[in-house]
Protein backbone atom coordinates (compact mmCIF):
# COMPACT_ATOMS: atom_id res chain seq x y z
CA UNK A 1 0.00 0.00 0.00
CA UNK A 2 1.54 3.52 -0.50
CA UNK A 3 1.93 6.20 1.52
CA UNK A 4 1.51 9.79 -0.04
CA UNK A 5 3.31 12.69 1.74
CA UNK A 6 2.88 16.87 0.79
CA UNK A 7 5.52 19.42 1.47
CA UNK A 8 5.03 22.85 0.37
CA UNK A 9 7.89 24.89 -1.05
CA UNK A 10 8.36 28.80 -0.37
CA UNK A 11 10.27 30.91 -3.25
CA UNK A 12 12.99 32.42 -2.05
CA UNK A 13 13.52 30.53 1.06
CA UNK A 14 17.00 29.31 1.08
CA UNK A 15 16.79 28.84 5.18
CA UNK A 16 14.04 25.75 4.50
CA UNK A 17 15.19 24.43 1.19
CA UNK A 18 16.31 20.78 1.73
CA UNK A 19 13.64 20.20 4.21
CA UNK A 20 11.51 18.05 2.36
CA UNK A 21 14.70 16.26 1.09
CA UNK A 22 16.04 15.58 4.80
CA UNK A 23 12.64 14.34 5.57
CA UNK A 24 11.86 11.78 2.77
CA UNK A 25 15.75 10.57 3.22
CA UNK A 26 15.50 9.99 7.20
CA UNK A 27 12.22 7.97 6.46
CA UNK A 28 13.89 6.24 3.52
CA UNK A 29 15.98 5.28 6.08
CA UNK A 30 14.17 3.79 8.47
CA UNK A 31 12.41 1.64 6.26
CA UNK A 32 15.95 -0.06 5.46
CA UNK A 33 15.99 1.13 1.69
CA UNK A 34 20.06 0.87 0.26
CA UNK A 35 21.78 3.41 0.85
CA UNK A 36 22.66 4.00 -3.23
CA UNK A 37 19.42 4.42 -3.62
CA UNK A 38 18.35 6.53 -1.08
CA UNK A 39 21.40 8.80 -2.49
CA UNK A 40 19.92 9.26 -6.07
CA UNK A 41 16.77 9.84 -4.31
CA UNK A 42 17.33 12.34 -2.05
CA UNK A 43 20.18 14.20 -5.38
CA UNK A 44 16.81 14.33 -7.13
CA UNK A 45 14.47 15.53 -4.78
CA UNK A 46 17.24 18.26 -3.85
CA UNK A 47 18.28 19.48 -6.81
CA UNK A 48 14.73 19.74 -7.72
CA UNK A 49 13.12 21.35 -4.39
CA UNK A 50 16.51 23.82 -4.86
CA UNK A 51 15.04 24.54 -8.32
CA UNK A 52 11.97 25.73 -6.77
CA UNK A 53 13.37 27.78 -4.10
CA UNK A 54 15.60 29.47 -6.59
CA UNK A 55 13.25 30.02 -9.88
CA UNK A 56 9.77 29.92 -8.82
CA UNK A 57 6.93 32.15 -6.25
CA UNK A 58 5.91 28.74 -4.33
CA UNK A 59 5.72 25.14 -4.92
CA UNK A 60 4.15 21.59 -3.87
CA UNK A 61 6.09 18.44 -3.57
CA UNK A 62 4.23 15.46 -4.02
CA UNK A 63 5.96 11.65 -2.55
CA UNK A 64 4.51 8.62 -3.16
CA UNK A 65 6.21 5.89 -1.95
CA UNK A 66 5.16 2.06 -2.21
CA UNK A 67 6.90 -1.41 -1.33
CA UNK A 68 9.24 -1.21 -4.93
CA UNK A 69 9.27 2.44 -5.64
CA UNK A 70 9.14 6.23 -5.01
CA UNK A 71 7.22 8.91 -7.05
CA UNK A 72 7.78 12.22 -6.30
CA UNK A 73 5.82 15.18 -8.34
CA UNK A 74 7.17 18.54 -7.93
CA UNK A 75 4.71 21.31 -9.30
CA UNK A 76 6.08 25.21 -9.12
CA UNK A 77 3.73 28.23 -9.82
CA UNK A 78 6.72 30.56 -11.17
CA UNK A 79 8.15 31.97 -14.38
CA UNK A 80 8.27 28.37 -16.13
CA UNK A 81 10.88 27.25 -19.05
CA UNK A 82 11.11 28.51 -22.52
CA UNK A 83 13.21 25.92 -23.58
CA UNK A 84 13.11 22.84 -21.72
CA UNK A 85 16.46 21.12 -24.28
CA UNK A 86 18.33 23.99 -23.23
CA UNK A 87 17.66 23.78 -19.53
CA UNK A 88 18.52 20.47 -19.71
CA UNK A 89 21.99 21.20 -21.32
CA UNK A 90 25.21 21.00 -18.11
CA UNK A 91 25.75 24.66 -17.43
CA UNK A 92 23.27 26.57 -19.24
CA UNK A 93 21.05 28.41 -16.49
CA UNK A 94 19.10 31.59 -15.45
CA UNK A 95 20.07 31.67 -11.80
CA UNK A 96 20.38 35.03 -10.14
CA UNK A 97 23.28 35.95 -8.53
CA UNK A 98 21.60 35.37 -5.03
CA UNK A 99 21.39 31.59 -5.95
CA UNK A 100 24.86 31.55 -7.30
CA UNK A 101 25.95 32.47 -3.95
CA UNK A 102 23.61 29.92 -2.36
CA UNK A 103 25.99 27.46 -3.91
CA UNK A 104 23.90 26.60 -6.80
CA UNK A 105 22.87 27.96 -10.11
CA UNK A 106 25.19 26.32 -12.35
CA UNK A 107 23.05 24.70 -14.91
CA UNK A 108 24.23 21.43 -13.04
CA UNK A 109 20.49 20.65 -11.06
CA UNK A 110 18.05 18.96 -14.20
CA UNK A 111 21.35 17.16 -15.65
CA UNK A 112 21.81 15.80 -11.78
CA UNK A 113 18.60 14.46 -11.78
CA UNK A 114 18.23 13.12 -15.58
CA UNK A 115 21.18 10.66 -14.54
CA UNK A 116 20.25 9.79 -10.83
CA UNK A 117 16.40 8.98 -12.05
CA UNK A 118 14.97 5.81 -13.46
CA UNK A 119 12.77 7.95 -15.28
CA UNK A 120 12.14 11.73 -15.24
CA UNK A 121 9.68 14.17 -16.97
CA UNK A 122 9.71 17.47 -16.98
CA UNK A 123 6.80 19.75 -18.54
CA UNK A 124 6.51 23.77 -18.04
CA UNK A 125 4.38 26.66 -19.17
CA UNK A 126 5.94 29.81 -19.48
CA UNK A 127 4.51 32.27 -16.95
CA UNK A 128 2.74 29.42 -15.35
CA UNK A 129 5.39 26.92 -13.91
CA UNK A 130 6.73 23.66 -14.32
CA UNK A 131 6.10 20.07 -13.09
CA UNK A 132 8.43 17.64 -12.27
CA UNK A 133 7.79 13.81 -12.21
CA UNK A 134 10.96 11.49 -10.92
CA UNK A 135 10.35 7.63 -10.51
CA UNK A 136 13.18 5.64 -8.73
CA UNK A 137 12.59 1.99 -8.46
CA UNK A 138 13.89 1.51 -4.99
CA UNK A 139 15.06 -2.15 -5.49
CA UNK A 140 17.59 -1.49 -8.03
CA UNK A 141 21.10 0.53 -6.86
CA UNK A 142 22.15 1.45 -10.89
CA UNK A 143 20.73 3.60 -12.83
CA UNK B 1 43.23 11.10 8.77
CA UNK B 2 41.75 11.52 12.19
CA UNK B 3 39.52 14.65 12.66
CA UNK B 4 42.17 16.11 15.33
CA UNK B 5 45.13 15.40 12.62
CA UNK B 6 43.05 17.95 9.75
CA UNK B 7 42.83 20.48 12.96
CA UNK B 8 46.31 19.97 13.39
CA UNK B 9 47.88 20.17 10.37
CA UNK B 10 45.70 23.27 9.04
CA UNK B 11 45.10 25.12 12.69
CA UNK B 12 41.91 24.63 12.36
CA UNK B 13 39.23 25.39 15.06
CA UNK B 14 36.55 22.06 15.88
CA UNK B 15 33.54 24.53 15.76
CA UNK B 16 30.87 20.77 15.95
CA UNK B 17 31.76 17.23 16.56
CA UNK B 18 34.28 17.74 19.32
CA UNK B 19 32.78 14.37 20.86
CA UNK B 20 34.12 12.53 17.58
CA UNK B 21 38.00 13.95 17.65
CA UNK B 22 38.47 10.38 16.17
CA UNK B 23 36.47 10.34 13.20
CA UNK B 24 38.14 9.25 10.19
CA UNK B 25 38.14 10.87 7.01
CA UNK B 26 40.09 8.99 3.68
CA UNK B 27 39.20 10.76 0.76
CA UNK B 28 38.62 14.63 0.03
CA UNK B 29 36.96 16.60 -2.12
CA UNK B 30 37.14 20.65 -2.71
CA UNK B 31 34.13 22.58 -4.57
CA UNK B 32 32.34 25.77 -3.67
CA UNK B 33 29.89 24.61 -6.10
CA UNK B 34 27.15 22.31 -4.11
CA UNK B 35 25.43 20.45 -7.59
CA UNK B 36 28.92 18.98 -7.92
CA UNK B 37 29.41 18.05 -4.76
CA UNK B 38 25.59 16.11 -5.18
CA UNK B 39 27.63 14.46 -8.06
CA UNK B 40 30.32 12.31 -6.35
CA UNK B 41 30.21 9.46 -3.87
CA UNK B 42 32.51 8.27 -1.53
CA UNK B 43 32.23 6.92 2.07
CA UNK B 44 34.05 9.00 4.56
CA UNK B 45 34.54 11.81 2.80
CA UNK B 46 35.54 15.33 3.88
CA UNK B 47 33.82 18.47 2.57
CA UNK B 48 36.59 21.44 1.93
CA UNK B 49 34.65 24.64 0.87
CA UNK B 50 34.44 27.76 1.10
CA UNK B 51 30.84 28.53 0.59
CA UNK B 52 29.21 28.63 3.99
CA UNK B 53 25.91 28.51 4.69
CA UNK B 54 22.57 26.50 5.70
CA UNK B 55 22.62 24.62 2.01
CA UNK B 56 26.08 23.51 2.81
CA UNK B 57 24.81 21.54 5.48
CA UNK B 58 21.89 20.09 3.57
CA UNK B 59 24.11 19.35 0.87
CA UNK B 60 26.44 17.55 2.89
CA UNK B 61 23.47 15.99 4.68
CA UNK B 62 22.41 14.80 1.14
CA UNK B 63 25.35 13.54 0.01
CA UNK B 64 25.79 11.95 3.27
CA UNK B 65 28.96 13.73 4.27
CA UNK B 66 29.71 13.96 7.86
CA UNK B 67 32.68 16.11 7.69
CA UNK B 68 33.07 19.59 6.07
CA UNK B 69 36.14 21.89 6.85
CA UNK B 70 35.09 25.64 6.02
CA UNK B 71 38.65 27.55 4.78
CA UNK B 72 39.22 30.85 4.67
CA UNK B 73 37.87 31.54 8.18
CA UNK B 74 34.60 31.68 7.60
CA UNK B 75 32.18 32.01 9.91
CA UNK B 76 29.73 28.94 10.78
CA UNK B 77 26.55 30.70 11.76
CA UNK B 78 24.41 29.42 14.88
CA UNK B 79 21.84 27.90 12.51
CA UNK B 80 24.50 26.04 10.49
CA UNK B 81 25.95 24.70 13.88
CA UNK B 82 22.70 23.20 14.90
CA UNK B 83 21.11 21.94 11.72
CA UNK B 84 25.28 19.79 11.75
CA UNK B 85 25.03 19.33 15.31
CA UNK B 86 21.50 17.39 14.80
CA UNK B 87 22.70 15.70 11.84
CA UNK B 88 26.00 14.48 13.91
CA UNK B 89 28.55 16.29 11.80
CA UNK B 90 31.82 17.56 12.03
CA UNK B 91 32.22 21.27 11.21
CA UNK B 92 35.91 22.25 11.28
CA UNK B 93 37.10 26.32 10.21
CA UNK B 94 40.85 27.37 9.40
CA UNK B 95 42.11 30.17 7.84
CA UNK B 96 43.60 28.85 4.56
CA UNK B 97 42.88 29.16 1.55
CA UNK B 98 41.07 26.48 -0.26
CA UNK B 99 44.34 25.94 -2.07
CA UNK B 100 46.77 25.44 0.65
CA UNK B 101 44.22 23.53 2.47
CA UNK B 102 44.21 21.26 -0.09
CA UNK B 103 47.75 21.03 -0.80
CA UNK B 104 48.91 20.54 3.24
CA UNK B 105 45.83 17.58 3.43
CA UNK B 106 47.32 16.02 0.27
CA UNK B 107 50.72 16.54 1.93
CA UNK B 108 50.01 15.21 5.24
CA UNK B 109 48.01 11.75 3.25
CA UNK B 110 44.63 12.39 2.65
CA UNK B 111 43.80 11.03 -0.77
CA UNK B 112 41.75 12.62 -4.00
CA UNK B 113 39.18 11.25 -5.16
CA UNK B 114 39.96 10.95 -8.42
Amino acid sequence: MAISFEYKVTGGDFTHAGYASSQVKKMLKQLGVDSTVIKRVVVCLYEAEVNIVAHAWDGVINVELDTDIIFMKLTDNGPGIANIGQAMQKGFSTASPEVREMGFGAGMGLPNISANADNFVIKSKPGVGTILEITINLNSAAV
Amino acid sequence: MKVEEICSVLNGELVCGSDKPNREVTHAFASDLMSDVLTVSCNNLLLITGLANLQTIRTAEMSDIDCILFVRNKSVTTEMKLLAEELGMTLIKCPSTMFRASGELYRAGMKPLF
